[in-house]
C-alpha cells in the first residue's frame, strides 16, 4: 500500500466512523459500507492493540492485482462476547496505526557522540548488537557470586519490553534472555 | 501480582470483563475504567441498569467510585467519595472493622474458605506502626515471626470457632479495630457520613445472595505501599465470602493489551513461565529451589495443587528450553537457569546505570525515558549505557533522548543507540491475553511495513550471531547459549504457531500435545514452557482461535453466565473464574442459586471448568478445600508472604502533608527501598514546605502510553498536556484557566497549561487542609505535537516530577502520590 492509498482509506474510515457515531441507522450504514468498499474483501481476525479489554477486531483487506495488500477498515467483532462489536476511541482510530507515515522505515544508528542518526543494513546492525552483548556478557558474567554460589548470571544488560508483544514472542524473549543469562527482565506489568 | 498471589496462591484478574455484569455492587478503587477501558466499562454500566440486580439507584447494581479525582467513572457512580491519593488502606481497613465489628462478614465462608481459624504463634505482634521482626539497620523484617503454630504432623493449628486470642481472625479484628470511622475521616479525608454510607452498602455484601466485586488499576498498584493496598481489598473480599463467585472477585485492570500474556511467560526478573519463583543463589539444586519455592501442605484437607506439582512443572520448562541436554543426570541443567544478586526490576535496571553498572539495554516497546519514575535521573542512567537497542515501530522518546531531552548534548552523550525498525500487531499473528485471562488468536491482516521486521525475529537473529561469536571465540560459560532449544524450521524465524506449541508442549514419548497439565511429568518426559498454558494448543488444535460467540447463546454460553467457554482460551484450563470452588457452600450447593459458578449435581462439578477435581464430592471427609494453589487451602487474611507485614497497615507515601495518624514514629513504610539513599546518592525526595500540593497522574482515554503521540485523529482529541487543577488552588495562585503553568517536584519540572476543574479539590486531614491535583501522563519529546513543538515539549513529561522508590514488596514505582509547588509559568 502507498502513502497516497493510505490517507484514502483512513479518510473513509473517519467518515464512516463518524457517521455512525451521529446515530445512523447502523446496521444500514453497514450495509452500505460492505457493498461501496469492503464487498469481496478478505476478512481477519484481529485483537485491539491498545487496552486489556482484549476488544475482538475484523480487519478487511483486498489483494491488488500487483500481489500487495490495501488494509480497507478494522471494526469491532459483532459476535465477541468481550466487546459485541464495539470499540473506544483508540480502537475505532487503529487504522492510523496499523498504516502510519511515521514509521521508521529503516535500521538506524548513533555512534557515541553523534549529532545525527545514520542509516545501516540490517547485516551491520545485527552484527553490531551480536559483538556488543556478547563482549558485555563476557565483561559483566558472573558465574560464582561473592559468596560461592554458582550463580551463572550476566549483570551488565537488561531487556525491558513486551506489552505489545504476542505472548509468543514474549515467551521467546524471555526464553532467550534467560538464555544469555540475564536476570533484569521487565515489561509494562511495573510501569 | 504479589498481593494476590500472597493471599491467594497467584496473581491475575480473578474473573473476567463480561462477568462484571454479574455483580451486586461494583467498587471501584483506584481506577477509571469509564475512561481507561470504555468498552469493558459496557458490563459495569449493564449490570447497572439490570433490574436482576440491587441495591443501585435504578434498581441495578450499585457503583461505588473511591477515587482522587472525579472521573467520568464517577459520574455514573451512585455514589463518589474523594480520597487522599495512597491511603486505600485505610480505606478498606475501615471497612473491614466495620464488617467485623458488626458481624457483616460470610460467617461460613469465612470460618471453611479463608485461614481466619489458623492460629500464629506467639512471636507475632505488631506495636507502634511496626511488625514483630523488625530490624531497623538492615530495614527488613524476619517473616518466621509470622508462622503459624504447627502440631506434631507438621499441620497448622486450628480453632475452627475462631475464638483462640491468636486465631488470625481474632487478630484481624484487633489489627483493625483502629481504623474506626474517624480515622478514615483523618487519613484518608473521606468524610465519616460518606464512609459510613459505603460501609453500610459494602456490609449487606456479606450476604450469601449478595455479590460484590472490586475493580482496581494502577491507582492501588503504584504506590510504596502498593501490594497491600490490593491485599486490604482482597481480604474484605475473602471476608465478604465474594472470591471465586461469578460477579465478585478482585479485577484488575491491566493497562496495555498484553501485559497478562507476557506476565504469564514472565518478562519478569522474579518469575519463570507460570508463576514459578526464580531460581536464587545458594539453591544448588531443583531439590533446593523446591524447598524454598514450592508451599508446604498446611492442612490435612489443602491440596496445596501448586507445591506438589512445583517439581513437574519446572522440569518441563527446563525440558523446553534446553531439550536434550537437560537430564536427570544433570539436575535437568538447573543450573543454566541465571541466579538473580536480587531485585533486577525497573528502578533496580536505572539503577544499575546509574552506578555504571549497567552496560547495554534492550527496550522492546518500552521508552524508559517516558514511563519510568524520576525521569531527569533515568537520563542519566541512558547517558551511562554503552548500548542501547531500541525496538519499535516508532521513534520513541528514549530512541531520542540523546537530543530531545532536557539539558541533553548529543556530543557529551557516549551511549551508542540501535533504532531497530519491528512490526506491530495487525502485521505479525499470535495470541493477546486481556486482562480476564482469555488468551485470543489474532491474525496476521497486512504485511510488514517497509523493512520492519517481528521483535522475535530480531532476538533470533540476535541470538543466533552471539551464538555463532561464542562457537568461534569461546568466552564466558557458552553453555547455557549453546544448548538453548531452537526447533523451528527456520532458528531465525520462528514461526508463532510453532511457539504456541512449544508454550502448551508435549508427551516427548510420543510427541502429541499436551491436554492438561495434570499430566505433566518430572522424570523428563514431558516438555511445556508454561504450564499454565497447557490446554492452549492440543491434538485438536490451537483453542485460543476459537469463535463461538454471541451470536447463538443458547449453545455458546450454555450455564447464561457468560462463559462462552468456546470463545478464545482462559488459562487455566479454559477456566473463567478461578477459586470458583468457593462459589459453592460446603455442601457444593451455589452460595447464590441465581448465579452459580460450579455447583456439585451429586457425581461432578458442573458449570464452569472447576478449579477443583472434577469428581471430588464435597461430602468426602478428605475433600480438598477450595484454594489449592497455597498450603492452606484458604484464601490467606494473614500472609507471612510480604516483606512488609502479614496484614495491611498504612504508611504515609514517602511524600506527604501530614504525619502518619496511626504511629507518629513510623511515618513511611519501614522496608522500603531507598534507592538513592543506599547508592549514595543525594535524596530526591521534597518535604511539604517546598512542594505543598498532592498530586497524582493517571491516564486519559484518547492515549495509549507514548505511542497514542504517533496517532492524527486522537492527538486531535487531546492536543496539549495540562494539570487538572481545583479553582480554590487558581483562585489563590492567580492562575486562570488555561493559563501556562510550572509544575514542580523535588526532581523536575513540567510547563502545561492550567485545566482548573473540580474534578479535583482540597481535603481536611486532621487538622490540615491539602490540595490534591492530576496530571495526566502520555506526553513527550517525541510525536506529532512534539514535533510541532521541540523545545516546550522538553518539559511535558509527567515522570519529571515522580520519585525514584517503588512499592516495597514488587517495586513497582510511586507514580501516585507525591508533592509538588505549582506556579503561574
Ligand atoms: S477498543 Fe478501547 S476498550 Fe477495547 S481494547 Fe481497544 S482500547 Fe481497550
Amino acid at each position: 500500500m502507498t502513502r497516497g492509498d493510505f490517507f484514502k482509506f483512513a479518510g473513509a474510515g473517519a467518515g464512516v466512523l463518524l457517521t455512525s457515531e451521529l446515530g445512523f441507522d447502523v446496521a444500514k450504514a453497514t450495509e452500505i459500507k460492505k457493498q461501496l468498499r469492503i464487498a469481496g474483501a478478505t476478512e481477519a481476525h484481529s485483537v485491539c492493540p491498545y487496552c486489556a479489554v482484549g476488544c475482538s477486531m475484523i480487519a478487511y483487506t483486498r489483494q491488488n492485482a500487483d500481489g500487495t495488500v490495501n488494509i480497507l477498515q478494522i471494526e469491532g467483532d459483532p459476535d465477541s462476547p468481550i466487546n459485541e462489536g464495539r470499540l473506544c476511541p483508540k480502537g475505532a482510530t487503529a487504522m492510523q496505526l496499523a498504516v502510519s507515515s511515521r514509521r521508521v522505515e529503516s535500521p538506524l544508528y548513533r555512534a557515541p557522540g553523534a549529532t545525527e542518526w545514520q542509516k545501516i543494513s540490517w547485516d551491520d546492525m545485527l552484527d553490531k548488537i551480536a559483538r556488543r552483548v556478547k563482549d558485555s556478557r563476557d565483561r559483566t558474567f558472573v558465574q560464582v557470586d561473592k559468596k560461592g554460589n554458582l550463580v551463572n548470571r550476566t549483570d551488565g544488560i537488561s531487556f525491558a519490553g513486551g506489552a505489545a508483544f504476542s505472548s509468543e514472542e514474549g515467551y521467546f524473549a524471555a526464553k532467550v534472555m534467560r538464555g544469555l543469562g540475564l536476570t533484569h527482565l521487565e515489561q509494562q506489568a511495573r510501569v | 501480582m504479589v498481593s494476590l498471589a500472597a493471599t491467594f496462591g497467584r496473581g491475575a484478574m480473578t474473573n473476567h470483563w463480561r462477568d462484571i455484569k454479574n455483580a451486586d455492587v461494583i467498587f471501584i478503587a483506584g481506577a477509571n475504567p469509564a475512561e481507561a477501558h470504555p468498552v469493558g466499562f459496557q458490563w459495569f454500566m449493564r449490570a447497572k441498569l439490570d433490574p436482576a440486580r440491587g441495591p443501585g439507584k435504578g434498581g441495578g447494581a450499585k457503583i461505588i467510585h473511591v477515587d482522587p479525582r472525579f472521573s467520568r467513572t464517577s459520574a455514573v457512580a451512585d455514589q463518589y467519595v474523594r480520597i487522599r491519593t495512597g491511603t486505600d488502606v485505610a480505606m478498606f481497613g475501615g471497612l473491614m472493622n466495620y464488617v467485623l465489628q458488626n458481624n457483616k462478614f460470610h460467617d461460613e465462608y469465612v470460618r471453611n474458605y479463608t485461614n481466619a481459624t489458623f492460629i500464629v504463634n506467639e512471636k507475632y505482634g505488631f506495636s507502634d506502626g511496626l511488625f514483630n521482626g523488625y530490624d531497623p539497620k538492615k530495614r527488613s523484617y524476619e517473616a518466621t515471626a509470622w508462622n503459624y503454630d504447627l502440631g506434631a504432623d507438621g499441620f497448622a493449628q486450628r480453632d475452627i470457632s475462631m475464638q483462640h486470642p491468636r486465631c488470625v481472625f481474632q487478630l484481624m479484628k484487633a489489627h483493625y479495630a483502629r481504623y474506626t470511622p474517624a480515622m478514615v475521616e483523618t487519613i484518608t479525608g473521606i468524610p465519616q457520613a460518606d464512609f459510613l454510607k459505603i460501609a453500610e452498602v459494602v456490609g449487606e455484601m456479606g450476604r450469601p445472595d449478595k455479590v460484590m466485586t472490586i475493580v482496581y488499576a494502577v491507582g492501588l498498584t503504584q504506590h510504596t505501599t502498593g501490594v497491600q493496598l490490593i491485599r486490604s481489598g482482597a481480604l474484605l473480599q475473602l471476608l465478604l465470602g465474594n472470591m471465586g463467585r461469578p460477579g465478585g472477585g478482585m479485577n484488575a485492570e491491566r493497562g496495555h493489551a498484553n501485559i497478562q500474556g507476557n506476565t504469564d511467560h514472565a518478562i519478569s526478573w522474579e518469575i519463570l513461565p507460570g508463576y514459578l519463583k526464580v531460581p536464587l543463589p545458594g539453591q544448588k539444586n531443583i531439590d533446593d529451589y523446591l524447598k524454598a519455592s514450592a508451599s508446604k501442605k498446611l492442612d490435612p484437607n489443602s491440596w496445596n495443587f501448586f507445591g506438589t506439582n512445583y517439581k513437574k512443572f519446572l522440569v518441563s520448562l527446563l525440558k523446553a528450553w534446553y531439550g536434550d541436554t537437560a537430564t536427570k543426570d544433570n539436575d535437568f541443567a538447573f543450573s543454566y537457569l541465571p541466579k538473580p544478586d536480587g531485585n533486577s526490576s525497573w528502578i533496580t535496571i536505572w539503577d544499575q546505570a546509574i552506578q555504571g553498572k549497567m552496560e547495554g539495554v534492550f527496550l522492546s516497546g518500552m521508552t524508559a525515558t517516558s514511563i519510568g519514575p524520576d525521569t531527569n535521573q533515568v537520563l542519566q542512567g541512558l547517558s551511562n549505557l554503552k548500548w542501547l537497542v531500541v525496538m519499535d515501530p516508532f521513534p520513541t522518546t528514549t530512541s531520542e533522548f540523546w537530543h530531545t531531552a532536557v539539558d541533553m548534548d548529543p556530543a557529551k552523550i557516549q551511549t551508542e543507540v540501535f533504532m531497530v525498525p519491528t512490526t506491530h500487531w495487525i502485521e505479525k499473528s499470535g495470541s493477546f491475553t486481556n486482562s480476564g485471562r482469555w488468551s485470543q488468536w489474532k491474525d496476521q491482516v497486512i504485511p510488514p511495513e517497509g523493512e520492519a521486521r517481528h521483535d522475535h525475529w530480531i532476538t533470533a537473529e540476535i541470538f543466533q550471531r552471539v551464538k555463532s561469536l561464542y562457537q568461534k571465540e569461546g568466552g564466558k560459560f557458552p553453555d547455557p547459549v549453546m544448548h538453548l532449544t531452537m526447533d523451528y524450521k527456520d532458528p531465525r524465524k520462528p514461526d508463532f504457531d510453532e511457539l504456541a506449541r512449544e508454550i502448551n508442549g508435549k508427551d516427548l514419548k510420543t510427541g502429541k500435545q499436551m491436554v492438561t497439565f495434570a499430566k505433566l511429568a518430572d522424570d523428563g518426559s514431558t516438555s511445556s514452557g508454561d504450564w499454565i498454558y497447557v490446554g492452549s494448543y492440543t491434538p485438536k488444535g490451537n483453542m485460543m482461535k476459537r469463535r463461538m460467540g454471541i451470536s447463538d447463546p443458547a449453545k455458546n454460553d450454555p450455564t447464561g453466565m457468560g462463559f462462552y467457554p468456546q470463545w478464545s482460551w482462559s488459562w487455566p484450563l479454559n477456566r473463567r473464574i478461578i477459586y470458583n470452588r468457593a462459589s459453592a457452600d460446603t455442601n457444593g450447593n451455589p452460595w447464590d442459586p441465581k448465579r452459580p459458578g460450579i455447583k456439585w449435581n451429586g457425581t461432578k462439578w458442573v458449570g464452569d471448568v472447576p478449579d477443583y477435581p472434577p469428581a471430588m464430592s464435597p461430602h468426602d471427609p478428605k475433600a480438598w478445600l477450595p484454594f489449592i494453589m497455597n498450603g492452606e487451602g484458604t484464601g490467606r487474611l494473614f500472609s507471612n508472604t510480604c516483606v512488609d507485614g502479614p496484614l495491611p497497615e498504612h504508611y504515609e507515601p514517602m511524600e506527604s502533608p501530614v504525619q502518619n495518624a496511626l504511629h507518629p514514629s513510623v511515618q513511611n513504610d519501614p522496608v522500603v527501598y531507598l534507592y538513592d539513599q543506599k547508592a549514595g546518592r543525594p535524596d530526591r525526595f521534597g518535604t511539604s514546605a517546598d512542594f505543598p500540593i498532592i498530586a497524582t497522574t493517571y491516564r486519559l482515554t484518547e492515549h495509549e502510553h507514548y505511542l497514542t503521540q504517533q496517532v492524527p485523529l486522537l492527538v486531535a482529541l487531546q492536543p496539549e498536556p495540562f494539570v487538572e487543577m481545583p479553582p480554590g488552588l487558581a483562585q489563590e495562585k492567580g492562575i486562570k484557566n488555561g493559563d501556562l503553568v510550572t509544575v514542580k517536584s523535588k526532581r523536575g519540572q513540567m510547563v502545561v497549561r492550567a485545566l482548573v476543574t473540580n474534578r479535583v479539590g482540597q481535603l481536611t486531614l486532621g487538622g490540615t487542609k491539602a490540595w490534591q491535583v492530576g496530571i495526566p501522563i502520555h506526553w513527550g519529546t517525541v510525536g506529532i505535537q512534539a514535533d510541532k513543538n521541540p523545545d516546550r515539549a522538553k518539559y511535558w513529561l509527567a515522570n519529571a516530577l515522580t520519585p525514584f522508590v517503588g512499592d516495597a514488596n514488587s517495586r513497582t514505582p510511586e507514580f501516585k502520590s507525591f508533592l509538588v509547588a505549582i506556579d503561574k509559568a
